[in-house]
């Protein structure tokens, strides 16, 4: 583990190997201790961004109270420790995600960010007029528009592969729509509408056996599994900060060695460079070369201190609660008359959608929020998906490792009691 | 029961949600014009027909969305119908302000009558445009920014 400002026992909330001290890991997180009209609040929001625990925030904190400098500049202090704890989040996040080098994290926005980064660089330079980006039915927004918006400009055609009503991947149309004029395949490792984890390590295999490079976006996936993108082998992994207990404005892109070193520049300006004058400029090496301007210092250094927090409690006391809080939810939400569950592959994050006969989405999510649940409603920015599936929207419970049972039974009576007022 | 949800879900939204009022196509309308709220996905149309005094003679709606931007379009077409279009201009105005919260309908000087229940939503930023949706819908239509055209 990298060297810290919080103690790992301060961290820690893990009680054995496997399991979660479900009430020191609550207290870890100071909003979970807020009323929202009066009643508790059961955050159960986490798909669209999970709560930052104490650990993080001091962090974030820390470095405004400090250590604010701008980094690789200074000779003073301020700046050097800045820079030691922005390079120490890059170490961190390369061994939580087990990439060969530092160098293969860039620093970005978010993973929406990330992608269009992808898009921009290595999708101008290797996308041409009849060329194909394959994507799934199932992807999010940021995953489609940056590629229509390419294929547009490039005259490409972008295809998409299937989903079952089930919201499982179509594994084998995938592999038959493959062609020689396949550039790109940009597949979500686990869907923020249904849950679905996709098998990215086969998806990549398949797509390697064709030559054809694969970007993994798996802003919904590194805060409940390991993720080993060696392991993956897929050419790019984008995450977000904000996704994964860390604070928003800061995601990472990674990208193989050997594809960022071939990849031009997206961005110009200050510390992406080695060099300038009027008629030259030279590059900075990976990953700088992609990180142009002052970079979210603050975010990147919360994000780290993220990512220690995931280590501390362990990837599988996570996975063994937040499996159990699914399988919880399911069943109870299941108990309701007249609610359908939207997505039930058998290889689920703890994501459930759902929809209510004659009840829209919108008013479910407002009478939630009254009586203190915080759910997402709507199409999740998974428009063509909703289309797929005959919905205009749906509601969204998605968990998270700090919550508890009571949570799903606050969201049930309140379903319950929104069903007897429209009925 | 909570305040704000009672204020907001009272028993005539939730009956003009079941059994919405002027929930047809009108063939041929004078007017028509489509409402749509891209973050939510809600939907509708309306139709308008008006006179040669530019009375609203008949009125109607179609679409989906939740319960608040449908009882507001169902309660839109029985308050309106009958009305001049200077009046409804003026009720457009004042049913805004009101869901924004900067009319009080109990205080300052309104026409909007049964409307009053569309107060609760000031109160849920996230829902105002629900219950807007519909009149700018007709808005849009007495504008004649959409006049049909008929065949």
């Amino acid at each position: 583990m990298a060297e810290s400002n919080v103690s790992l026992k301060e961290a820690a909330s893990v009680e054995a190997a496997g399991t979660i001290d479900i009430d020191r890991c609550r207290d870890d997180f100071p909003v979970l201790r807020r009323e929202v009209h009066g009643k508790p609040l059961a955050f159960l929001d986490n798909a669209a961004s999970s709560q930052m625990p104490e650990q993080v925030i001091r962090a974030y904190t820390e470095y405004h109270s400090r250590n604010h400098a701008n980094v690789h500049r200074g000779v003073h202090l301020l700046s050097q420790e800045a820079t030691e704890a922005m390079e120490g989040a890059r170490e961190t996040l390369r061994e939580l995600i087990n990439a060969r080098s530092s160098k293969e994290i860039i620093f970005t926005s978010g993973a929406t960010d990330a992608i269009n980064l992808v898009m921009q660089s290595w999708g101008r330079t290797n996308v041409g007029e009849g060329d194909e980006i394959l994507i799934s039915t199932m992807e999010h927004h940021s995953n489609i528009v940056p590629w229509r918006m390419l294929c547009d400009e490039k005259g490409a055609v972008l295809k998409v592969i299937p989903v079952s009503d089930d919201g499982i991947l179509d594994m084998e149309a995938f592999a038959s729509m493959i062609t020689d004029r396949t550039r790109l395949v940009g597949i979500v490792h686990v869907s923020n509408t249904l849950g679905t984890i996709n098998p990215v390590a086969g998806i990549t295999r398949i797509a390697h056996d064709h030559g054809v490079p694969v970007l993994v976006d798996g802003a919904q996936a590194v805060s409940h599994m390991k993720v080993d993108v060696q392991q993956i082998g897929c050419d790019f992994f984008v995450t977000s900060g904000h996704k994964m207990y860390g604070p928003t404005g800061i995601g990472i892109l990674y990208g193989k060695q050997e594809m960022l070193e071939k990849m031009p520049p997206w961005r110009g300006g200050g510390d992406m460079i080695l060099s300038v004058s009027f008629d030259e400029v030279l590059y900075n090496d990976l990953p700088y070369k992609f990180e142009a301007g002052t970079p979210n210092i603050s975010g990147a250094i919360g994000m780290g201190k993220a990512a220690e927090y995931i280590k501390a409690v362990g990837y599988d006391a996570i996975h063994n609660k937040e499996q159990e809080l699914l399988r919880y939810a399911t069943g109870q939400l299941q108990s309701i008359e007249g609610l359908r569950i939207i997505g039930t592959a058998p290889e689920k994050s703890s994501v459930v959608s759902f929809v209510i006969d004659g009840i829209h989405p919108h008013d479910i999510g407002t009478i939630l929020d009254l009586e203190g649940v915080a759910v997402r409603t709507g199409h999740h920015c998974t428009q063509p998906l909703m289309e797929r599936l005959g919905l205009v929207a749906t509601t969204r419970a998605s968990m998270a490792m700090y919550n508890r049972r009571e949570e799903i039974d606050q969201l049930v009576a309140a379903l319950r009691k929104t069903i007897e007022m429209f009925r | 029961m909570n305040d704000k949800l009672s204020q907001l879900y009272q028993q005539v939204l939730l009956d003009h949600n079941k059994t919405p009022r002027n929930y047809r196509v009108l063939d041929p309308a004078d007017f028509e014009s489509l409402g749509y709220n891209p973050l939510c996905g809600d939907k509708y149309k309306v139709f308008v027909n008006i006179d040669e005094n530019d009375i609203v003679t008949d009125i109607s709606f179609v679409g989906d969305g939740c319960a608040i931007s449908k009882a507001s379009a169902s309660m839109m077409t029985t308050f309106v119908k009958g009305r001049h279009i200077d009046e409804i201009e003026k009720l457009f105005h004042q049913f805004h302000d009101m869901a924004q919260g900067k009319l009080d309908p109990e205080k300052d000087p309104n026409d909007l009558g049964r409307l009053k229940i569309f107060y609760g939503v000031r109160n849920l930023p996230a829902r105002v445009k629900c219950a807007t949706l519909c009149w700018h819908t007709l808005h849009a239509a007495v504008k004649g920014k959409e006049k049909v055209t008929t065949e």
